[in-house]
């Protein structure tokens, strides 16, 4: 099998609905779920649950962990229990094939050689202001664009950076276009400030004090 | 904990006088910037720059002299907490805007490379380290975050074959 095909596989994976919404819960949870609290968040038999998630986890979208979730150690403590969460790989496919990753690192290659940052975030931030401008929760907004926003109290945290691959690559100059873009989307009611979240996003939103 | 320190280096020519408005911005946040790498995870020295010119350096690479020319180095526990602090803390908005305080680097402006835990790099060390990526590119004495190299393994940590017993023996236990 190709590595196409091997995305493929993965990715058809969810074309079943209840695994997609297993799927989501995982990818979108701040921390790993146990199996149990998998069943529960998607009303359905925990037995079901593991019998999809296994199905995940075979094919690289999640990833498991063992850990003891009472705090207690040693004999009489228990089995560990199993933890999933989304795993780092990343699957893509595209048919026809399109290779918009190759054009973006590209770009990324000449704005970085060009010096052209502060145009950059020029534009990131009016096309986050236009998002913003549409009216449309902030929260939603974020979903929408991939970020997977979770509340933590006051604060938006964003689980997932969706420009991981290029901003690995190109981190000052795509990182700084990615925080451009949440000060256009974050608007006045809202104050994007930079707070790495482990795994996830370096910007985290919370209510501008002064209102 | 492997005995090894990262050390790194970046460099950068300031597009005007250190006292002009031009860069009063950068300039007034350098303190703040400062104090948040000492007190970020995993730092654990910096050059501090006291406005002298090292002559010793300065014999070798000219540039260490200009007064614009301005060379920011420090040492780590590792490559992973010096990305934190780079690219995921408050020292994005400031690298942000890069291009409004400094010149369009004409060659490698940035290094890193393994350093014994305790070891201070001279402004000459981490000079040496920027001309060897100009000069042979990337390698394991100095490289960037897109062609990492791994920590080096210190003898006693360095997995050693073990006999036949001895294995049976572990398995046993």
């Amino acid at each position: 099998m190709t590595a196409e095909d091997d995305s493929y596989a993965a990715l058809g994976l969810l074309g079943d609905p209840v695994r997609r919404r297993l799927y989501r819960l995982v990818a979108a949870a701040p921390e790993e779920m146990g199996r149990d609290a998998v069943a529960e968040a998607a009303g359905i038999s925990r037995s079901l649950a593991a019998f999809h998630l296994e199905k995940l986890v075979e094919a690289g979208l999640l990833a498991v962990s063992f850990r003891r979730l009472t705090g207690r150690t040693g004999p009489g403590a228990g089995r560990p229990a199993k933890l999933y969460r989304r795993a780092d790989g990343e699957f893509a496919v595209s048919v026809p094939p399109r290779s918009y990753d190759a054009a973006g690192r590209l770009l990324a290659e000449t704005v970085e050689r060009a010096g052209l940052d502060l145009e950059l975030q020029a534009a990131a931030r009016a096309a986050g202001a236009a998002g913003a401008g549409t009216g449309a929760d902030l929260e939603e907004e974020l979903r929408a664009r991939g970020y997977a926003p979770f509340r933590d109290g006051e604060v938006l945290r964003l689980r997932n950076c969706p420009f991981h691959a290029l901003a690995q690559e190109f981190p000052g100059l795509v990182c700084g276009m990615n925080l451009a873009l949440l000060d256009g989307l974050a608007g006045e009611e809202w104050t994007a400030a930079m707070e790495a979240c482990a795994g996830g996003c370096c910007v985290a939103l919370s209510k501008t004090k002064d209102r | 904990m492997t005995g090894f320190h990262l050390a790194q280096v970046n460099v950068g020519r300031l597009v005007a006088p250190r006292d002009s408005p031009r860069v009063a911005d950068f300039v007034g946040q350098l303190d703040e910037l400062n104090a948040l790498a000492d007190r970020s995870p995993g730092f654990v020295w910096r050059l501090v720059d006291d406005g002298t010119v090292d002559a010793e350096a300065a014999a070798v690479h000219p540039r260490v002299a200009d007064e614009r020319f301005l060379i920011n180095a420090s040492v780590w526990e590792s490559a992973e907490a010096l990305w934190e602090y780079t690219y995921r803390s408050d020292h994005l908005r400031v690298l942000s805007r890069r291009r409004e305080w400094f010149e369009r680097p004409d060659g490698p402006h940035q290094a890193m490379w393994w350093v014994p835990a305790g070891h201070r790099p001279s402004v000459t060390e981490v000079m040496d380290r920027l001309a060897r990526i100009r000069d042979h590119g990337p390698g394991p004495d100095a490289f960037t975050f897109r062609d990492r190299h791994p920590a080096p393994v210190p003898p006693r940590l360095r997995p050693r074959p073990r006999s036949r017993t001895e294995r049976v023996r572990r398995l046993v236990r």
